[in-house]
């Protein structure tokens, strides 16, 4: 078995056998990383002699018979947005740069408790604004399956690692699509669970109403294992469900029976890639092969989510990066007039164009005279949104809908018009305005050779459907299975 | 619902924002936040008479915890990040005048 590039099953079984260790397993990966990340620049920060001592403590629990968590030796990469005790959090931000967590995530937590060896720290758009990673105050990275196009964001740096075979199994976090459309644009499996499945803990808060960490994998079980491990209540997020977490991949082999799944028609029409529509046209017929029922359901609400999202994410973030002022920690302005100087310089230095672009857009859609026109405007929008998820899974189990309206785009390609990447955002912002869960994976290539994703959408807490459904896809394609060429 | 944001309106908010931007920032964001706001008028076409607001996905309110202490970040590590700190307590520019 080729090491790098496994799937979690795999990976799980060799060093179950004794064929290899979880130190090898390690390292191997770490040798991938050394050998492919000068080119991709999924990495922010490689945590290599941690993750070494973490994977030898696996294979000494191990050999000494003691019980080993369920993700025990796996390496996992995790969005540079976690807090993480001892090591550098950025965000990708000035702001943040020199800032080490004094305290771990509690998805850190959980994942230390499952003996998972925490690889290193990925890119994303600077505080998981954007969807290309090109915000990123440090580096660009690269799409894996060519290297002129991005990753999609904002966890592409997660994303580009679980493609490249640089880690089987990565965190990042999703507000308006920034777990899955990186994962269909790279070509892997990214699961946004409903709000509140997981903690939100020590995740550097965007958008507080929105925001939802969740698993990215080679394949939909190293998910549904990531997910497992992740889920279920905490003290320490009073917006985090309490809910039994069941146990996914128990289940995950079992086919639907009667299946039945929504398609909004609406989304196969003008705006929509030719070669995106015909991978999603055969995904939908490949379900029918299996004996799923295609039902269409309307969503009239859906085309004011882009507008209403781009209201309340805003308000939200400008809200909670009034935090950063150059005092408690992050970046300070050497030089300043007064208090409100230092606040303002320390800011206006350390923050990106687009955190200021939306912290600007927030400020002014909450200020005195526009907080109703603007800010209570989007939220009733918002359950106009949420009701058509309501009423569309009246009649369906899932809805498959495209991730976005294109194949990866080009690095650079959007950089000048913010909002023509805000609009490629069309079709996942709506799971996060809802809270509904939502995944994303495989379902073909573009002729020139960049993957296509599929996405599918459940009720609040059907995440068990929804990866029951997503594997009946995969094991009928191999789509999954396909990896990309790297150049070293 | 239509908003023409001036060059001034926009320096207002970057006030309000504690956001110090140069001219061609000020410039640009005039031009993009107006861009924006333009796409999100078509918000005004939804009719929401009667509609509640949905402020969250999760719709619980009060969520309690029992009233007892736990174990809280120390000191040292609270302070660890600071940009200015004696040790003791976060080091802020002096806010009134000596006089």
């Amino acid at each position: 078995m080729t090491i790098a590039g496994a799937t979690t099953a795999d990976l799980m079984a060799a060093v179950a056998s004794g064929e290899t260790t979880a130190v090898e397993v390690a390292q191997a990966f770490l040798d991938r990383i050394e050998a492919h990340d000068g080119s991709i620049d999924a990495f922010l920060h490689v945590s290599k002699e941690n993750a070494l001592a973490q994977a030898a403590e696996v294979d000494t629990k191990r050999r000494s018979g003691q019980p080993l968590g369920k993700l025990a030796g796996l390496p996992i990469a995790i969005k540079d947005n976690l807090c993480t005790k001892g090591e550098p959090t950025t965000c990708s931000s000035r702001m943040l740069e020199k800032f080490v967590s004094p305290y771990d995530a509690t998805v850190i937590e959980r994942l230390r408790a499952a003996d998972a060896v925490l690889i290193g720290r990925t890119n994303l758009d600077e505080f998981a604004m954007g969807s290309s990673t090109e915000n990123s105050a440090f580096k660009t990275t690269r799409n894996p399956w060519n290297v002129a196009h991005a990753p999609g964001g904002s966890s592409g740096g997660s994303a580009a690692a679980v493609a490249a075979g640089m880690a089987p199994l990565a965190l990042g976090s999703d507000t308006g699509g920034s777990i899955r459309q990186p994962a269909g644009f790279c070509g892997v499996v990214g699961l946004k669970p409903t709000y509140g499945r997981v903690s939100r803990y020590g995740l550097v808060a965007f958008a507080s109403s929105l925001d939802q960490i969740g698993p990215m994998a080679n394949d939909v079980h190293g998910a549904a294992l990531l997910l497992e491990a992740i889920a279920g209540g905490d003290p320490l997020d009073s917006t985090c469900l309490p809910e039994a977490v069941p146990s996914y991949t128990s289940t995950l082999e079992e086919p639907i029976a009667g299946l039945r799944i929504g398609v909004v028609r609406s989304h196969y029409g003008e705006g929509l890639d030719a070669e995106v529509n015909a991978a999603l046209q055969r995904a939908i017929e490949q379900y029918e092969d299996m004996g799923a029922t295609i039902v269409d359901v309307e969503m009239p609400h859906q085309q004011y989510s882009v507008a209403t999202y781009y209201v309340i994410a805003p308000c939200e973030a400008s809200s909670n990066l009034a935090r950063y002022d150059g005092i408690h920690y992050g970046y300070r302005a050497p030089q300043f007039d007064d208090m409100i100087d230092l606040y303002a310089r320390s800011r206006g230095e350390a923050f990106g164009a687009e955190v200021k672009r939306r912290i600007m857009l927030g400020t002014f859609a909450l200020s005195a005279g526009y907080a109703d026109q603007y800010y209570n405007k989007a939220l009733k929008v918002r359950r106009l949104i949420r009701r058509d998820f309501d009423k569309a899974f009246e009649q369906c189990d899932v809805i498959l809908t495209p991730i976005a309206p294109t194949p990866a785009f080009k690095i650079g390609e959007m950089a000048d018009d913010p909002l023509a990447m805000y609009l490629s955002d069309i079709f996942t912002i709506g799971a996060n305005l809802a809270g509904v869960p939502g995944i994303s994976l495989p379902a073909g290539f573009s002729s020139s050779g960049l993957p296509i994703g599929m996405q599918l959408l459940a009720p609040a807490l059907q995440e068990e459907r929804l990866l029951r459904v997503a594997r009946m896809f995969e094991r009928a394609t191999d789509w999954h299975t396909r990896r990309p060429q790297l150049s070293t | 619902m239509s908003v023409q944001l001036s060059r001034d309106d926009v320096a207002k908010v970057a006030l309000l924002s504690r956001l110090k931007l140069d001219d061609g920032e000020l410039d640009r964001m005039t031009e993009q936040l107006g861009a924006i706001l333009g796409y999100v008028e078509r918000l005004s076409e939804v009719d929401t008479e009667g509609i509640e607001p949905m402020a969250h996905a999760v719709e619980r309110t009060n969520v309690f915890r029992a009233d007892v202490e736990t174990p809280m970040l120390p000191r040292e590590a609270a302070l660890s990040n600071a940009p200015k700190t004696d040790g003791q307590y976060f080091l802020v520019p002096q806010i009134f005048d000596a006089g």
